[in-house]
């Protein structure tokens, strides 16, 4: 499993901005706090050395909105 | 909005003999049965075939009949992604929720050929051994859908349900949860419905105009299907064609028509209008100068338009084409469902930038070149970004917006509207 | 023994009270949507849940330690039934119940992921409830309570969370407020 994909629940997502922190070569924030991969939309493809960062961010979310598979 | 009439050639074709190898010479199917009523249907059509389900599915394969709903998924996919071992705990769910303002052909269907939609209804649920099944439609077509089920035996085991007058209604999550909570509004997407759909159970959501087509295709095959259309617009489809000062007509057409020879089949004057809107509000524009594309897929697809919903709405000569768009976009951003932060921040935002953009000579003055390049910018960020795909759709039709338009938008940012003065 | 057992319990129940306080203050904070005390969000989240946990150690020491404790009259079912002790029910009453807030609370947060997060939130809710609980409770009951180092820590934690709460209160709180206008409270 070399390519994992973060998946965003837009409708869970209240745009708290951790997984941004943590995940900040992958996630922007746009301009109301929302999660935003350029290129990408609700699925974002995770490169191996930022799996461990991305399994922090959906253990962190606050809002259960994120999930790794 | 007007009110809906039927053009009268697709009903008077009354009772032809029906052999499985008929061609039809006109485009004239779906209205074939020349009214409502279940036994005019049964002389005109007969009784429902049996296929298996590997033969329903290859058939429609064969027929390449793409989904009417408007995301025109392949019909045959659809069957063949339920996992086998689960079809017998499978929900099929006709979907006839006609959000998007503009159509009027579900319901026009459902008033005028019922029992297609029911026949293939009960054609994919007899194939696939489907439990539960429900008819979904918006108040206007209740009645008759209900006339219509009453009407026959086989079809008591299928639930009436009433979509709510939203925009995204007809949403695929969105008529499951409506079904199942009643709030219509989607889901996440993580999940497929016919992984877990209805109550956790399979479930397949297909448009009404979808599964009639599924029933002629049953009885008389994939060749026959093919025998209108083209390759990859097969068959007919359901046009509902709107333009000022012309009556709305729902009319069926084959597949991969141009767009010149859908408004004259809807008896519309092409030189009246300067662009038509392809596939509804979350379609593209196709300026006059392109009236001679043709309704499919690949050709549609420069414009930010597909054939979708059947939607052709045009744009009168002399009216401002960013202030229409700017309408619709502040129309479809009160749409949200106000789930998603990109979507409930972002149309908003996107409609009030295109508004200014068209109001311009209004505001007086000229405009900062940058308020286009806003549009767009804004475009993009909400593109993809949603639990749906109302914030594609609505981006899709500014961004086509911005380009067909191109001229006007300038004219605009520097003060003036060419249509206006026109 | 009983005078170790004694201090121990004492001990962990002053920490304990420290602990909760941090994590309800963390809590609320985090759903500002900040950063905090130079920390970043993640940071802010993650000491909060760090901070529940090991109060939740130490309350366990806490009545453990008391449970052995002669002394302090305790029985299991005292852990779980509130205002049945023999000594002070009234005060032991109130820690009983802060314990099983605190129990309803970890245990749905750990549990998060399969309870979904409306659950999860309704549940936590009650930590508003759970924190002046036990802070009654260390008042009511504490050996230390009558103490003027008590009665400061007492003060500074009861500021620190009235603080936290005004700032929640107030139309600053959140971060991108005018973007978040309709949303439901948690
Ligand atoms: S951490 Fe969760 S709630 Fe916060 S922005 Fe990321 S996905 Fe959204
Ligand atoms: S994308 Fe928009 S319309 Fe779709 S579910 Fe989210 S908020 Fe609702």
């Amino acid at each position: 499993m070399t390519e994992k994909s973060l998946h965003i629940d837009w409708i869970a997502c209240d745009g708290r901005g951790l997984c941004t922190e943590l995940l900040s070569e992958l996630l922007e924030r746009d301009e109301w706090g929302y999660p935003r991969a350029l290129g990408y939309g609700s699925d974002v493809p995770v490169p191996r050395q930022l799996q461990d960062a991305a399994r922090d961010a959906v253990a962190l979310c606050p809002r259960l909105a994120l999930t790794l598979s | 909005m007007n009110a809906q009439t039927i053009n009268p050639q697709s009903l008077n074709s009354q009772s032809l003999p029906v052999t499985t190898t008929r061609q039809t010479t006109s485009s004239d199917r779906l209205f074939l049965a020349g009214g409502p009523g279940f036994a005019q249907h049964r002389q005109v059509f007969g009784p429902l075939p049996s296929l298996s389900s590997a033969q329903l599915i290859d058939e429609l394969r064969a027929s390449g009949l793409a989904g009417r709903g408007g995301s025109g998924f392949p019909a045959w996919r659809k069957l063949a992604a339920l996992d086998p071992a689960a079809r017998g705990r499978s929900v099929i769910i006709a979907n006839g929720a006609e959000g998007e303002p503009m159509s009027a052909k579900d319901a026009t269907l459902l008033a005028r050929a019922p029992h297609l939609v029911i026949d293939g209804l009960l054609l994919a649920a007899a194939s696939l051994g489907s439990g539960d099944l429900y008819l979904y439609c918006s108040g206007t077509a209740l009645d008759a859908a209900r006339r219509a089920l009453d009407e026959r035996e086989d079809a008591r085991r299928i639930q009436l349900r009433e979509a709510p007058e939203t925009f995204i209604s007809g949403e695929a999550s969105a008529v499951v949860r409506s079904i199942e909570k009643g709030v219509a509004l989607p889901r996440d997407h993580r999940k497929r419905l016919t992984e877990a759909g209805l109550g956790g159970r399979p479930t397949l959501v297909h448009n009404v105009e979808t599964l009639a087509q599924v029933a002629l295709v049953a009885r008389y095959g994939a060749h026959w299907f093919r025998s209108q259309g083209v390759d990859d617009e097969s068959g007919t489809r359901l046009l509902t064609v709107r333009a000022p000062g012309n009556e709305l007509r729902v009319i069926e057409v084959p597949g991969g028509i141009t767009i010149d020879d859908a408004l004259r089949r809807a008896r519309v004057d092409p030189a009246s209008l300067s662009a038509v809107l392809v596939g509804g509000y979350h379609g593209g524009w196709v300026p006059a100068q392109a009236f001679g594309t043709p309704l499919t897929r690949d050709r549609l697809a420069p414009f930010g338009a597909s054939p979708g919903a059947g939607i052709v709405m045009g744009l009168a000569k002399g009216s401002c084409p960013i202030q229409v768009s700017a309408q619709i976009a502040s129309y479809l951003a009160g749409q949200s469902a106000r789930q998603c932060g990109p979507c409930v921040n972002g149309l908003p935002k996107m409609a009030e930038t295109l508004s200014r953009l068209a109001g311009s000579h209004s505001a007086g003055g000229p405009l900062p070149a940058t308020l286009a390049q806003e549009v767009r910018r804004l475009a993009h960020i909400v593109t993809g970004r949603g639990s749906c795909h109302h914030p594609d759709g609505t981006a899709q039709l500014v961004l086509s917006t911005l380009s067909t338009f191109a001229s006007d938008v300038d004219a605009h940012l520097a003060g003036h509207c060419e249509e206006a003065r026109a | 023994m009983s005078e170790a057992l004694w201090a121990l319990g004492r001990g962990t129940g002053v920490i304990s009270l420290i602990l909760i306080t941090v994590s309800v203050v963390l809590g609320i904070l985090t759903r500002s949507g900040r950063p905090a005390f130079g920390m970043p969000r993640f940071a802010v989240t993650l000491v909060h849940r760090n901070a529940s946990l090991l109060g939740s150690v130490f309350v366990l020491v806490h009545v453990v330690s008391l449970f052995f404790d002669p002394y302090a009259e305790l029985r299991l079912v005292d852990f779980f039934v509130p205002f049945l002790g023999t000594a002070k029910p009234i005060w032991l009453g109130l820690g009983t119940v802060s314990l099983d807030l605190l129990v309803a609370l970890i245990v749905t947060a750990l549990l998060r992921r399969f309870i979904g997060h409306r659950v999860f939130r309704a549940v936590h809710w009650f930590s508003y409830a759970m924190w002046p609980i036990a802070l009654a409770h260390s008042l009511g009951d504490g050996t230390d309570a009558g103490t003027v180092w008590f009665l400061t820590l007492a003060g500074l934690c009861t500021a620190a969370v009235l603080g936290s709460v005004g700032w929640r209160a107030s139309r600053v709180f959140v971060e991108f407020r005018g973007t978040r206008g309709a949303e439901e409270p948690a």
